[in-house]
């Protein structure tokens, strides 16, 4: 068990014993090289375990029986909560909504803030660098409602062109949403910033965290976003929980989004009236073991510390850019190492990316190919898709090289 | 190095024997696999007698789709309509004989759906062509 760090840096040998699944071999000799933590992290044991003892011992459904089970279930649920909210700077956990996962917190935003403020001659600005999840949900909003939605665009070094977007926010766009960290480029955006400038053109400002939240201190109360959304799968928690983060007078203004039980107060043959915050959004039975999971994911990054994490994945995304450098014929995507999350995308002359993916398995190298969920984005590099090689607490340099050495197979075979 | 790069793989991905475009044509149909970005176009002439006397894909993406590409048309000429009709998926993974996953199978499956999709339309095909 990795035991809570006293300086800034990580012991990943002992992080690495936590993740039962990196000891395992792809086949037999070739160990796993889990390099697409961008994509979905690996669960530590101390996660893992959070939740089947949940399951073992404390399971039933929340809020509502007075048996023994359920209130332990209750407190259990609340607890990982209150521990999720801390870990995003939230004043209250009641600002912290438990959805399915960031996308579903965007749609979430989207029907409910959206549906209620936005309508035919508004605009809705967002960035180029967008992962589908942060485009799709106002795409279909804006074909029922008839706004308008713009893309501020990037430098040529792919980071956020803060002139033209400021150009513009003169526009008055009523809500603007942006990623905190692109998932192709690694671009980290200078979120605060761009809040500050936004807020001064009076528009609500939505934060996607999915790529930001696993990997550095991110404190919504210091940024002063109005909404952050965020995937528990991402930060070593399980899949099918995520949270979004709003300001309290918007939540509390906000209509409800799914409807059912959990999120009324009481209800009559013709009407219902709704409950209070963070109820008020979670229609039905919610992922409870699986916030036990969230809450457990959310000590075991914390314990080690968000800046170490952050100072290990900087060492790692340096040394593989450095080292995807000199294979003759990779081309990298994205800003340059200080302005980026540990993401690196690229391109190997002629190999299609799905032929380098494949070729790198056979080394054990899990890397994602293709367009990584931002079409839109590809289009503007020129590009069909792009290999990603991602990184996380457990990465080492050791797997930079096997990535390397799988890169020279690759041109061996397409020689 | 193994089984899904054999050498025919690699060498008709590199040197197509297949690729360019017909015009005019009889038949063209042009389709691609999103999730990969492999695209591929398929241009058909066909004699008196509903015979292909000559095919041409065009297009990009991964090494097995752009091969398979290059191998089917290269296959189909000579073949009547009815023919590629009843051309499987089967006979096209057996011609290229490399064992392929769920989700490289696509990627080998493009050009027999763009091949069918061109000749019959995709509303007739409609069950067959979702299962490509």
């Amino acid at each position: 068990m990795a035991t809570p760090q006293t300086n800034n840096t990580l012991d990943v040998g002992a992080i690495r014993k936590d993740f039962p699944i990196l000891g395992r071999e792809i086949k037999e000799g070739v160990p796993l090289v889990y390099l697409d933590s961008a994509a979905s992290s690996q669960k530590p044991s101390q996660v893992i375990h959070a939740m089947s003892r949940f399951y073992e011992t404390e399971y039933a459904n929340v809020h509502r029986g007075i048996h023994t089970l359920a209130e332990e279930a209750t407190a259990a649920f609340e607890s990982a909560r209150e521990k999720v909210a801390r870990f995003v700077g939230a004043e209250s956990p009641r600002q912290l909504i438990f959805t399915r996962n960031a996308t579903e917190a965007i749609n979430l935003v989207a029907h409910s803030w959206g549906r209620a403020n936005l309508q035919d001659g508004d605009r809705v600005l967002l960035t180029q660098m967008e992962h589908h999840s942060n485009i799709v949900p106002w795409q279909m909003l804006a074909a029922e409602l008839g706004f308008t939605i713009d893309y501020a665009p990037m430098t040529e070094d792919h980071r956020i062109d803060l002139e033209r977007y400021g150009q513009m926010l003169e526009q008055g766009p009523k809500l603007v949403g942006f990623t905190q960290m692109s998932n192709v480029l690694g671009t980290i955006n200078p979120v605060a910033r761009m809040t500050e400038m936004a807020h001064g053109a009076g528009a609500v400002v939505l934060v996607d965290g999915a790529q930001s939240v696993p990997h550095m201190a991110v404190n919504v109360a210091e940024l002063d976003v109005d909404f952050l959304v965020f995937s528990a799968h991402k930060m070593c928690g399980p899949t099918g929980i995520g949270a979004l983060y709003g300001r309290r007078e918007l939540l509390e203004e906000m209509p409800p989004f799914m409807g059912g039980g959990e999120m009324i107060k009481r209800v009559q043959f013709d009407s219902f009236t709704v409950t209070e915050l963070p109820s008020k959004f979670e229609a039905g039975t919610p992922p409870i073991a699986q916030a036990v999971g969230f809450g457990a994911a959310v000590d075991y990054i914390s314990n080690l510390g968000m800046p170490a994490i952050r100072q290990h994945e900087q060492e790692m995304i340096e040394r593989a850019l450095d080292q995807l450098e000199e294979v003759p014929g990779v081309r990298i995507y994205g800003p340059a190492a200080e302005h980026k999350g540990a993401v690196a995308a690229f391109t190997l002359s002629d190999a299609h990316p799905h032929d380098i993916a494949e070729i790198l398995d056979r080394r054990g190298v899990a890397v994602r190919a293709g367009h990584h969920c931002a079409m839109p984005l590809h289009e503007k590099l020129g590009l069909p898709a792009t290999t990603r090689a991602s990184f996380y607490l457990y990465n080492t340099s050791d797997e930079i090289d096997s990535l390397i050495e799988g890169l020279y197979d690759v041109k061996k075979v397409f020689a | 190095m193994d089984d899904l790069y054999r050498e025919q793989i690699i060498d008709r991905y590199k040197n197509p024997q297949m690729r360019g475009r017909l015009d005019p044509h009889d038949y063209t149909y042009e389709d691609d696999n999103p999730l990969c970005g492999d695209r591929i176009r398929i241009d058909l002439r066909v004699d008196d007698e509903g015979r292909i006397n000559e095919a041409a894909f065009s297009g990009d993406g991964c090494a097995i789709s752009q091969a398979a590409a290059d191998l089917l048309t290269e296959r189909v000429v000579g073949m009547s309509l009815e023919e590629v009709k009843s051309y499987t998926k089967d006979e096209l993974i057996e011609m290229l004989g490399i064992d392929l996953g769920p989700v490289r199978m696509k990627c080998a499956l493009l050009s027999l759906k763009v091949l069918k999709a061109g000749v019959y339309g995709l509303d007739e095909l409609e069950e067959e062509l979702a299962s490509l």
